[in-house]
């Protein structure tokens, strides 16, 4: 504390504070969030039979504001280079707060009922972030206290640090991305397994999850193609989903043709899909393009929904096949002369096995699309793409033709969605037109967002965080959207290209030849 | 001809939502060059909040319609332009003069973001709201099908042209219509002849969002449902409508949401209600591959 | 495509614009304007701000359609094209027109070495065979890349950029960059190569490396050059034929020596004669008070 102190009376030489100023600041954005606060916060519309009725939240608005003046004052106070008050009131703000929170594990319930009445929000997650906000600011008092001489970081500082770890975790990616592999592979094996100390215990579930961030995987980087490759925003991905899971179903259910037959036709389907809507629109503007997928998006839904003799609408379309094992089915009692997956390898059967099976699929699956993603981005259109995100003017000057190159971006990512939505339709054995909505477009975005433009592990631990832990803690599961898009905002706020987004160029001079001409007199390398 | 002039009336007055809302997008889009996704969040945030207005004045007694309508449509007007400007001020402002891109994924993820705000706050059901106008006045009839006017359409034309032309004067007339003018044309330069730029966009965005929030009150008198997703369709169909009338250009805004209310009137009059959304959106591609500068909208020359 | 293209007269030029005009809406950027420009020769065309000149670019780089006039590319091996037919972006593959541009157009994001990649796409593109057979991996791909990047390291050892290869373009400094982009237009072999104003920002050192990589390619690549510039040095110092343009309209062609010595250019840099400018009332004025 004596230390503290010290550097805050000695070294830090801030200039003396504009106190009317700071409190008009402070009390301007505690008048902005009590206007927020005052109309959706205080009051709440419930339902009740015969009609609605009004609740009040009063208290809430109280905190809100309260908070937001005193959060806007740690921050002047931040950037004023005082953060000695904004330590002392943070940390122990924080510390009652996350006493508060735990009440209930260390004292009686009833007193912790108490205790919990006094927090300022009723919803507890709230709390919870008003707490971890208050130990952020507390954390950036403490790193100013301790870097009192550095100025400030710039943002292009701060651009090159967040590119150089983009850069090391591509690195690492090297060595990260096998062990991701190697453990995705060896994941269902687990199941049968003994339960292993130290592991967690593999069953239906866990795989269950793994299967839907696999399918998330393969989505984020099928869209990636399109956003970050190509830099065209499609806000309509889901719309190629619905084809792709529609097409299969359709197919599996009237012809009676296998997965293995179908999924080509679903993916050509999806491209197809992706051809019509792209021809027309994609020499618009950016923005315009984007609406229209979000409207192509919706549209496709809508008709689902409708064309009820095609699609069966909202009801949707059930007793959809299930992938056989190079036709060998996985069935406990299959009919007469037909062999099944266990009887041809003279296994018991075992209802897991149907879904290691799915697993193994979806993965290959994905492992396609990155593949095929990581060979086409060296090859002459894939260059094509990330020029014609950069200028597209300048292609045209150099010859190359904008629609066509950015038609195939649209069209191979509509693919991968189809192939993704024709397994989507063979996992669940039903798909009904609820399951393709805009809010799926979005978690993809999300997806790719998170994970950086263009990085391919970016996706990985984005699909990781943004679908496999919302599985795990379920009651995070009706914040999600909304962290979703708070997320989005932000992270374009702090890193425009996307968090992980580093660039490593797709082709590089050989050595030798470098050298060789660096030593013959460069006038570039001359000149400062 | 008696079905004909009922739905003509009925467009006229959805062009009426859809020609307030476009506004904000085209006034935004003029000043700043960014499609403002979230627009249509906060008129859905704006009939949650005449909704609660109206709740809270019953609360109170207050059941004489002028002056609890006039009392909502401030108080919707006021704290919808708070969530208008905290928008602006907080997503897109630090995003200016970064790529486009990154502009449009705030606004995505902004727009998202409200949704679920609205949905957690409020819950996710439908809100029925008990009709307060009744009546009409008949002006055809033949047979047992009468056309009818009613007070509550009457009370939302006059409403709306009320607000167009005192919108009108203001961008026209007064020195902060002049600003944004200014800013339009070249922010740079408005900056250095004294303009307040950061000032003016705030206020465009609050302008756009209190015309929107007029909009949020008259769909939830004419429709008496709400609920946490209307934003998105009616957003897409303002949208359309400020394409459709020239993205940038106010008039072009308005006759660009009375088509498209009048469209959607008649095709779901003559043809599918189903598809009724279908039809808005195909006209947005229509328009935006052969007429992408819409009716009222200046071409624009690309610059190389 | 057979519109465009005709068989090559004997000795025409390998510009050969005639009565190009553009109007937008009401407004003339170019009027009637008709000049050539030969192969292995630097022609300039020049003019005051608002001449039309960068009009004259896009009408024959694609980017615009010209609403009068022919603009005949012949050239020395596939043809005569007529460029005002044909659309933008096949204009630098099949007539050989590249061009640079005024506020430059690099692909920032992407390496020196992948911007001059990017510009030999369609020749690559073909070598893959649309893209399937260099998934596959196949050695007739492999070689052409192998041989894009020889031609890239040409280039790059000719603008003094092979020690910046790997450099994401928006960080080369801009002198590096205006080169660079030089050097990308001259990937996709051209016969004719458009600069817009590359002398634009560079101090006399650069300015001076400029005349000589232009000379150079004139020289050595034999191929046509036609150059916008404002910096006088650079104009009267290696053009072989000079374009003068005003107001959309030329009003002096020829070598230096004569465009230098035209009354017409000189009147329209350096402003009319005062009294032919002064409104008739100002003149009497000016004449009352003199007496």
């Amino acid at each position: 504390m004596t230390a503290a102190n010290d550097v805050s009376a000695g070294r830090v030489t801030a200039k003396p504070l504009d106190y009317p100023a700071v409190v008009k600041e402070c009390g301007l954005t505690a008048l902005v969030m009590f206007g927020l606060a005052a109309g959706m916060v205080a009051f709440r519309i419930r339902d009740v039979p015969g009609g609605l009725e009004i609740a009040t939240r009063f208290g809430s608005v109280v905190a809100i504001t309260v908070i937001g003046f005193f959060g806007r004052l740690a921050m002047v106070l931040l950037r004023e280079g005082r953060p000695f008050p904004v330590l002392v009131t943070a940390l122990p703000f924080a510390v009652v707060m996350l006493a508060a929170l735990s009440a209930s594990r260390f004292v009686e319930p009833e007193t912790a009922a108490l205790v919990e009445g006094y927090l300022p929000f009723g919803d507890v997650v709230v709390n919870w972030i008003i707490t971890i906000v208050a130990f952020v600011l507390a954390g950036r008092a403490v790193w100013a206290l301790r870097h009192t001489g550095a100025s400030a970081r710039t943002v292009s500082d701060r651009e090159e640090a967040m590119d150089a770890f983009a850069a090391r975790i591509q690195r690492m990616a090297r060595f990260l991305g096998p062990v991701l592999l190697a453990s995705a592979i060896v994941l269902p094996l687990l199941a049968f397994a003994p339960n292993l100390p130290f592991l967690p215990k593999v069953d239906r579930r866990l795989l269950d999850i793994g299967i839907l961030v696999l399918t998330y995987v393969m989505l984020g980087w099928g869209l990636n193609i399109v956003v970050g490759l190509a830099g065209l925003l499609d806000l309509g991905y889901v719309a190629f989903y619905a084809v792709g899971a529609y097409s299969y179903a359709l197919l599996a259910t009237h012809y009676d043709l296998s997965f293995w037959v179908c999924l080509p036709f679903a993916g050509l389907m999806a491209a197809t899909a992706g051809i019509i809507l792209g021809f027309p629109v994609l020499r618009l503007r950016g923005d315009y393009l984007a609406i229209v997928t979000l409207g192509f998006g919706e549209m496709i839904r809508i008709i689902l929904l409708n064309w009820y003799d095609f699609t069966n609408g909202p009801d949707g379309i059930s007793g959809i096949a299930r992938p056989s094992f190079f036709g060998l089915p996985f069935l406990r009692k299959p009919p007469e002369g037909v062999e099944t997956f266990h009887s041809f390898f003279g296994l018991t059967y075992a209802p897991i096995d149907r879904i290691i099976f799915l697993y193994y699929l979806i993965l290959t699956m994905a492992l396609i699309t990155n593949v095929f993603t990581l060979r086409i981005r060296k090859l002459p259109v894939g260059r094509a793409w990330e020029a014609l995100r950069e200028d597209e003017i300048a292609c045209r000057s150099l010859g190359i033709n904008p629609r066509n190159t950015k038609l195939t971006a649209f069209s191979i990512g509509a693919m991968f969605s189809g192939f993704a939505g024709s397994f989507f339709a063979t996992r669940q054995g039903f798909i009904s037109p609820e399951s393709f909505t805009f809010i799926e477009s979005a978690v993809i975005l999300a997806i790719v967002v998170l994970g950086g433009f263009g990085s391919q592990i970016g996706v990985v631990l984005a699909a990781i965080i943004l679908i496999g832990l919302p599985e795990f803690f379920r009651e995070l599961q009706q914040y999600r959207m909304l962290a979703f898009g708070a997320a989005m905002v932000l992270i374009m706020i702090w890193r425009p290209a996307g968090l992980l987004a580093h660039r490593e160029p797709t082709i590089r001079l050989p050595e030798i030849a470098k050298g060789k001409s660096r030593s013959g007199g460069d006038a570039a390398e001359a000149a400062p | 001809m008696e079905y004909f002039v009922q739905q003509l009336i009925n467009g006229v007055t959805l062009g009426a939502i859809y020609g307030l809302i476009a506004i904000g997008y085209t006034m935004v889009y003029g000043i700043i060059g960014m499609i403002n996704f979230a627009h249509g969040e906060i008129f859905m945030i704006s009939s949650f909040i005449a909704l609660i207005a109206l709740m809270v004045l019953g609360l109170f007694g207050i059941t004489w319609v002028p002056l609890a309508l006039l009392i909502t449509m401030i108080a919707t007007m006021v704290l919808t332009s708070i969530y208008g400007w905290t928008l602006e001020r907080v997503a897109y402002r630090p995003l200016r003069g970064s790529p486009r891109l990154a502009a449009l994924i705030t606004a995505i993820g902004m727009s998202i973001f409200l949704q679920n705000y609205v949905q957690l706050l409020q819950g996710a059901r439908v809100k029925p709201m008990q009709p307060l106008f009744t009546g009409g006045i008949e002006i055809m009839r033949r047979g047992d099908f009468t056309v009818l006017v009613s007070y509550l359409q009457i009370f939302i034309w006059v409403l709306t042209v009320a607000l167009m032309v005192a919108f009108t004067l203001v961008i026209t007339r007064t020195a902060l219509g002049r600003a944004q003018r200014a800013c339009e044309q070249d922010r740079g330069m408005a900056g250095l002849i004294g303009i307040n730029v950061d000032r003016t966009i705030s206020l465009t965005f609050v302008m756009g969002a209190s015309l929107g929030s007029v909009a949020g009150l008259i769909f939830l008198l004419n429709y008496g449902v709400i609920d946490f997703y209307i934003g998105f369709l009616a957003g897409m169909k303002a949208f359309t409508a400020a394409v459709l009338g020239g993205i940038g250009s106010l008039p072009g805004a308005m006759l660009g949401g009375l088509l498209i209310g009048l469209i959607e009137a008649f095709w779901s009059g003559y043809f599918t209600v189903e598809y009724k959304d279908v039809a808005a959106f195909s006209i947005l591609v229509l328009v935006l591959i052969f007429r992408p500068t819409g009716l009222l909208g200046k071409p624009d020359i690309e610059k190389v | 495509m057979s519109a465009a293209r005709q068989s090559v007269a004997v000795d025409a030029p390998l510009l050969n614009v005639e009565h190009l005009t553009m109007r937008f809406g009401g407004l003339v950027a170019i009027d009637d304007v008709s000049f050539e420009a030969a192969e292995k020769q630097i022609t300039a065309i020049i003019g005051p701000n608002g001449a039309g000149k960068t009009t004259v670019f896009n009408c024959l780089t694609g980017f615009y359609k010209p609403t009068v006039g022919r603009l005949a590319l012949n050239h020395p091996t596939a043809g005569t094209f007529l460029l005002e037919q044909m659309e933008g972006f096949r204009i630098p593959g099949k007539a050989g027109v590249a061009r640079t541009f005024q506020n430059i157009r690099l692909f920032g994001a992407m390496s020196v070495l992948e911007n001059l990649i990017v510009a030999q796409h369609n020749k690559l593109m073909h070598a893959s065979a649309f893209t399937f057979g260099g998934l596959l991996g196949l050695p007739r791909y492999r070689h052409a890349e192998a041989k894009a990047v020889d031609l890239a390291r040409y280039w790059l050892d000719r603008v003094g950029l092979t020690g910046r290869a790997d450099w994401d373009a928006a960080n080369l400094p801009y002198g590096d960059q205006r080169r660079l982009e030089i050097a990308r237009a001259m990937c996709t072999q051209p016969v004719l190569l458009c600069l817009d104003e590359p002398a634009a920002g560079l101090n006399p050192r650069e300015s001076a490396d400029l005349n000589q990589l232009l000379t150079y390619i004139r020289d050595e690549h034999r191929i046509g050059l036609l150059l916008i510039e404002h910096d006088m040095n650079v104009v009267m110092g290696i053009s072989d034929h000079i374009v003068v343009l005003d107001y959309g309209r030329k009003i002096s062609d020829g070598s230096p020596e004569q465009v230098r010595n035209d009354p017409t250019v000189i009147r329209a840099y350096l402003g009319e004669e005062e009294d032919e400018e002064l409104p008739p009332e100002v003149a009497a004025d000016l004449a009352a008070n003199r007496d």
